[in-house]
């Protein structure tokens, strides 16, 4: 056998003195082929040349290998960088990590592209008279910032928008929510907002938070796996991997999709239903349940409340109806719920097809209920295992770069500024001052300033651009816009985006790559394009779906002019004149501010979530022990993480040092608190008319004191309880006039849990959310609809005057028949390759070389009709008038009726490839249409979540 | 003494192209070719399978046979490997294979001088190991590292496996039994007929 394991000092020093940084080097030269230039990272080419000679030193460098996190999907593969001499030479496989075992997906295997792309924004630049010119960072700043401020001074501090991003760190994320808080606007918001903002309202309602229950390394466990709305073959695949392996223990998987997808190909049953019909379809599976009498009766008795309102909607569901609405059939839905019933605890799985509706909030809670009556939560196996989509999409939601919450979930009220201002050491005078004080909109008959309102949700900035100001509450409409690490393209109805854009006074992009937002407008001044360096060139914490919390070091230094996002906002708050609050108890290297700091901060503050424990020393040490953790279970076995769940999935209670293991499986009574177990959250008081609010006897967690509901804990609980005198002298001074969420001592989480309880209560999951649109998830049609036959018996909503300081239009657009001029319902999503929207992977030759059109999936018989052949161009019409040209892929993965495109495309526009619009040098090897340049109105009724998944076009040959 | 394999597990494959990109990664593979791809039959309906497909390494190799200048030679490990210096980029071997893991390359790195490339299962040519000939005529050389081919090392879904074909099989072997029975993997029943 020839395989002799090399001696690492070989390595470092081979005969030839030759590695790969040679090879690259003098085959580029060589070959100078335009497709290999591309491949050739610049950075190199700069370092050649600045070095002396033709034969630079760092060819003979040591190798060092770092840690780092792959920063496309929210699984959180653990990605190994070999780097030489400050550059990233190879990528080996993590066998070690906990999550990927040393997979990844196309996207994770080529990540060591983006940290050299060529394509990339190399410094900043702006626009004059239409051209790109290039200009210092300091001078970029000074003119924005003032521009910003003299827009702050006419328009008021809401008319500039700071857009953020699911692409940073939490301490990034952190950071930039504090820094809009310092500015002075909750309009403020990142792409949870267009992906799961209506789980995380849907789900938080139903049982206390708004997140994955269990994890993927979980899904081993489980008996069955029930997928709707969601394609982890193509966004997840490395979740696959654990999927199967509960399929390979006998699972079955059933997939519930208007598409025959990737993932699909691998279940045992696959549904197709109508997009749009996901509640319909759930109820339909609990009219079988219900009348089969499979629903769990003791969990639902003791641990929920309001089943019987469901009982009286599922009611109205029998299977002619389901099939009517949804197209199921009686014998596959029977089916279906017939295998979750006998396969418990199986778990449910969703994506983008249930959030993505005008009805998102209610299909998430109508499979929480699914759940919920089968008893499945709060198991190993079971669980509603929400995928989300960005790598840090879930911290960078709980950070709250969000436009209706502070840090944490803590909401927009008094009670949550004052929390944050004492966090962040500042006073709450001096924050309020910073905010518009006038009152505008109307909070239950009273009118309430900015600071407290929520703000306008990135769904729907082009509205805050180009509604009447008189319309908007809040003084101006918006002037100027910050797209923060965004993809414009992932948002709908493309042509009203372009036109906001236009009527923008400034437009600013902070972004490793120009984006789609430098080149889909036709503005010739007031652009401005700021390099920010991707995760690999800096460091700190992400929260991956699970909860779990990571540590990434950094592989390289920031390539060309880009800057680390953190120093960035530093630079602005300089400017602004807030930097000393801004980093009052952070440490500031030169204009970068500590991540460190920044972490302890954030953890003396995210009591609610259980972000508290989770210090950067607890963080590094784990991702020093990785193979010390199961795989299985997520727990360290032995070393010095012993009994931790790999990553402290929040909640993580207490300070660090009280050394909480992180939670693997929320709401999970059979696990003591203290290891990281709890009851379902006590979060909607006590009782409601009249009916008890919190768990029944018998239903309280291993260990708990208190073996009977209780509510969330305060001081005063503590005092009735006579628990007060567990608490230090110091915990007692700081503890007073607090609850478990505003103690920042932790004194009272801490002795919660020391009577074994959970500090948030023990409360029922509830079935019915009263405060919302439809307390019970009831049927509603899409605004675009073909079946005019149901909009009578399921009408939308009426419009709204003002809903996230916006009017809302629901009821108007649904009035209208468009089915007869666009005949086919359009449907969106992702392929493997490349992620949201797409200029970072698109300008990747790994991944672009794989998918290098734009293409539309028509099922034959609508093809023929249109007289389409497969290959062939053709343009899809949106109902709102936007156009798009791109190849018909003629296929059966999509029933007749139905068309489906991916929506990573960009860099064309209604036909027309934007090439000349982009900076010398950037260009992504790969454009094309957005399919969002088509896609139309539509929010949902609860967090303004946009419809992308149901809409209508007609198609035809170009 | 090893006798090195590639085998997909089709009941596990999902098309996500990781094997494509580990490759490209790994050897700087320039846009064009593809010393691996995945193919899918049945596209877009039910029995829709994926295979990840590259140089089987074929133990009576049809390149090896027809090459008019012999520019092929199975290793120790039985890896296919051939001599680029002695390639004169005919095309016979892509007429031979089976599997389509001949590529020319229209332009880069590898095509320089026209010859044919194809997956090497990590192990280089004949130069030094990595040499900077060897790099840069056939890419890095894993196995000489100790490592194997990066494709397999980083599927995800541990559907493409590499190594000793002995301990693939047993790999393999195990999982069927843990699926509780036949799978119904491609080629199965072509290989056992009942």
């Amino acid at each position: 056998m020839k395989l002799t394991k090399r001696d690492p000092a070989a390595i470092r020093s081979d005969k030839s003195g030759v590695n790969r940084r040679t090879f690259l080097k003098g085959s580029g030269i060589a070959a100078g082929g335009a497709a290999f230039m591309s491949l050739l990272p610049t950075a190199m080419i700069q370092k050649a040349d600045a070095a002396e000679g033709r034969q630079p030193a760092y060819d003979e460098g040591e190798i060092t290998r770092v840690r780092s996190v792959c920063s496309h999907c929210s699984v959180g593969c653990g990605v190994t960088a070999e780097v030489q001499n400050g550059v990233w030479i190879g990528q080996e496989p993590s066998f070690d990590h906990p999550f990927n075992l040393g997979s990844h997906c196309a996207k994770g295997a080529s990540v060591r592209e983006h940290g050299h792309g060529d394509k990339r924004l190399k410094y900043p630049m702006k626009k004059v008279d239409g051209k790109w010119q290039r200009l210092s960072w300091d001078q970029a700043i000074e003119e924005i910032g003032t521009q910003m401020l003299n827009i702050r001074e006419t328009s008021g501090p809401d008319s500039v928008y700071w857009l953020g991003s699911a692409k940073f760190s939490n301490e990034q994320a952190y950071l930039f929510r504090k820094f809009a808080a310092f500015w002075g606007t909750n309009n403020v918001d990142h792409q949870a907002r267009i992906c799961h903002s209506t789980t995380v309202a849907g789900v938080a309602n139903t049982w206390g938070y708004g997140a994955m229950t269990n994890s993927y390394n979980d899904i081993h466990n489980s008996k069955a796996i029930f997928i709707i709305g969601a394609n982890p073959a193509e966004a997840h695949p490395v979740s696959l991997q654990h999927i199967f392996r509960g399929k390979e223990r006998g699972a079955p998987i059933i997939v519930v999709d208007p598409r025959f997808s990737r993932t699909a190909a691998h279940a045992d049953q696959f549904i197709r239903i109508r997009s749009g019909s996901d509640i319909p379809f759930v109820w339909g599976m609990l009219w079988h349940i219900f009348e089969n009498g499979w629903e769990d009766k003791s969990f639902i008795d003791q641990r929920v409340y309001g089943m019987e309102e469901i009982r009286k909607e599922v009611a109205n569901w029998p299977p002619a109806e389901v099939e009517r609405v949804s197209g199921a059939k009686e014998a596959d839905v029977y089916q279906a719920a017939k295998t979750m019933a006998e396969h418990r605890p199986g778990t449910v799985i969703w994506c983008m097809g249930i959030t993505q509706h005008t009805v998102g909030n209610s299909n998430t809670r109508a499979l929480c209920i699914l759940q919920l009556a089968l008893g499945n939560m709060g198991v190993s196996g079971g669980g509603t295992n929400i995928f989300r989509g960005h790598d840090n999409v879930q911290g960078a939601t709980d950070f709250g770069v969000v436009s209706n919450s502070l840090p944490g979930y803590y909401g927009l009220a008094e009670g949550a500024w004052e929390h944050w201002a004492r966090v962040w050491n500042v006073e709450l005078d001096w924050l309020k001052q910073k905010f518009d004080q006038t009152k505008y909109e109307e909070v239950e008959g009273t009118a309430v300033s900015p600071m407290y309102t929520n703000g306008i949700t990135v769904s729907r900035w082009i509205d805050g651009v180009l509604e009447n100001k008189d319309n908007i509450d809040q003084n101006d409409a918006i002037k100027a816009m910050v797209l923060w690490g965004h993809a414009p393209n992932s948002q709908t109805r493309g042509p009203e985006m372009k036109e906001a854009m236009e009527k923008l006074d400034l437009l600013v992009v902070v972004d490793p790559y120009p984006t789609v937002s430098a080149v889909m407008n036709d503005r010739q001044d007031g652009v401005y394009l700021l390099p920010a360096s991707t995760q690999f060139e800096t460091y700190g914490s992400l929260t991956s779906s699970n909860r779990s919390v990571q540590w990434r070091f950094q592989i390289i230094k920031p390539l060309f002019e880009s800057l680390p996002d953190h120093t960035i906002m530093y630079k602005f708050a300089k400017k602004f004149g807030f930097e000393q609050e801004l980093c009052n108890q952070i440490e500031v290297n030169g204009e970068e501010p500590l991540i460190e700091d920044i972490t302890r901060e954030y953890n003396r503050g995210m009591w609610a979530v259980g972000y508290t424990g989770q210090s950067p020393e607890r963080l590094k040490l784990q991702s020093e022990n990785l193979h010390t953790f199961n795989t299985t279970t997520l727990k360290a076995e032995g070393g010095p993480c012993d009994g931790e769940i790999y990553g402290l999935p929040w909640p993580c209670w207490g300070p660090p040092e009280m050394k909480h293991p992180g939670s693997h499986i929320l709401y999970d009574n059979s696990t003591p608190v203290a290891e990281g177990g709890g009851p379902f959250r006590a979060r909607f008081g006590v009782e409601r008319d009249g009916v008890n609010l919190l768990s029944e006897e018998g239903s309280s967690t291993v260990g708990a004191e208190l073996t009977d509901g209780y509510p969330e804990f305060t001081d005063t609980m503590l005092k009735e309880l006579g628990w007060w005198d567990d608490l230090t002298a110091e915990e007692k001074a700081e503890a007073e006039g607090k609850n478990w969420k505003t103690d920042l001592s932790g004194g009272i989480q801490r002795v919660a849990i020391k009577h074994g309880c959970a500090p948030y209560g023990n409360a029922k999951a509830r079935a019915v959310v009263w405060q919302f649109p439809d307390p019970v998830p009831i049927h509603r049609e899409p605004l675009y609809t073909t079946r005019r036959d149901l909009v009578e018996k399921y009408p939308t909503y009426e419009d709204r005057r003002s809903f996230y300081r916006l009017p809302t239009r629901y009821g108007s657009i649904q009035a209208k028949d468009f089915s007869k001029d666009f005949p086919l319902i359009m449907t969106s999503g992702r392929l493997v390759e490349y992620e949201g929207g797409g200029e970072e992977t698109r300008s990747n030759p790994w991944l672009a070389e794989l998918q290098q059109d734009m293409f539309i999936e028509i099922n034959p018989a609508d093809a023929n009709n249109a007289g389409i052949k497969d290959g062939q161009q053709v343009w899809v019409d949106g109902p709102e008038g936007g156009t798009i040209k791109v190849m018909a892929m003629v296929t059966q993965r999509v029933e007749r009726g139905v068309v489906f495109m991916p929506f990573h495309f960009g860099g064309h526009y209604q036909g027309k490839d934007l090439i000349d619009n982009y900076p010398e040098g950037t260009v992504p090897h790969v454009r094309g249409e957005s399919c969002n340049t088509v896609f139309t109105y539509g929010y949902d009724s609860v967090t303004a979540m946009q419809e992308t998944k149901v809409s209508l076009c007609r198609i035809r040959a170009a | 003494m090893a006798r090195m394999k590639f085998l997909c597990d089709a009941e596990r494959c999902i098309e996500c192209n990781a094997c494509v990109t580990a490759c490209k990664n790994e050897h700087e593979v320039p846009w064009g070719i593809n010393r691996r791809r995945v193919v899918t039959i049945d596209d877009g309906i039910p029995g829709e399978k994926s295979i990840s497909v590259a140089c089987m390494h074929c133990s009576d190799a049809p390149c090896q046979a027809v090459c008019p200048v012999d520019c092929f030679y199975t290793t120790d490990d039985g890896v296919v490997l051939h001599d680029k210096d002695i390639c004169i980029g005919c095309g016979y071997c892509f007429y031979a294979c089976p599997f389509g893991a001949p590529q020319y390359p229209q332009e880069g790195a590898f095509g320089a001088r026209g010859k044919m490339d194809k997956c090497t299962f990590c192990a280089g040519g004949p130069e030094e190991d990595n040499s900077a000939a060897e790099v840069e005529k056939y890419g890095r050389n894993r196995l000489a590292e100790g490592k194997l081919p990066l494709c397999a090392e980083m599927c995800s879904t541990k559907a493409l496996i590499a190594g000793d074909g002995d301990i693939v099989a047993d790999l393999f072997r195990s999982r069927v039994v843990r699926r509780g029975g036949r799978p119904d993997n491609w080629g199965w029943a072509t290989a056992y007929k009942d």
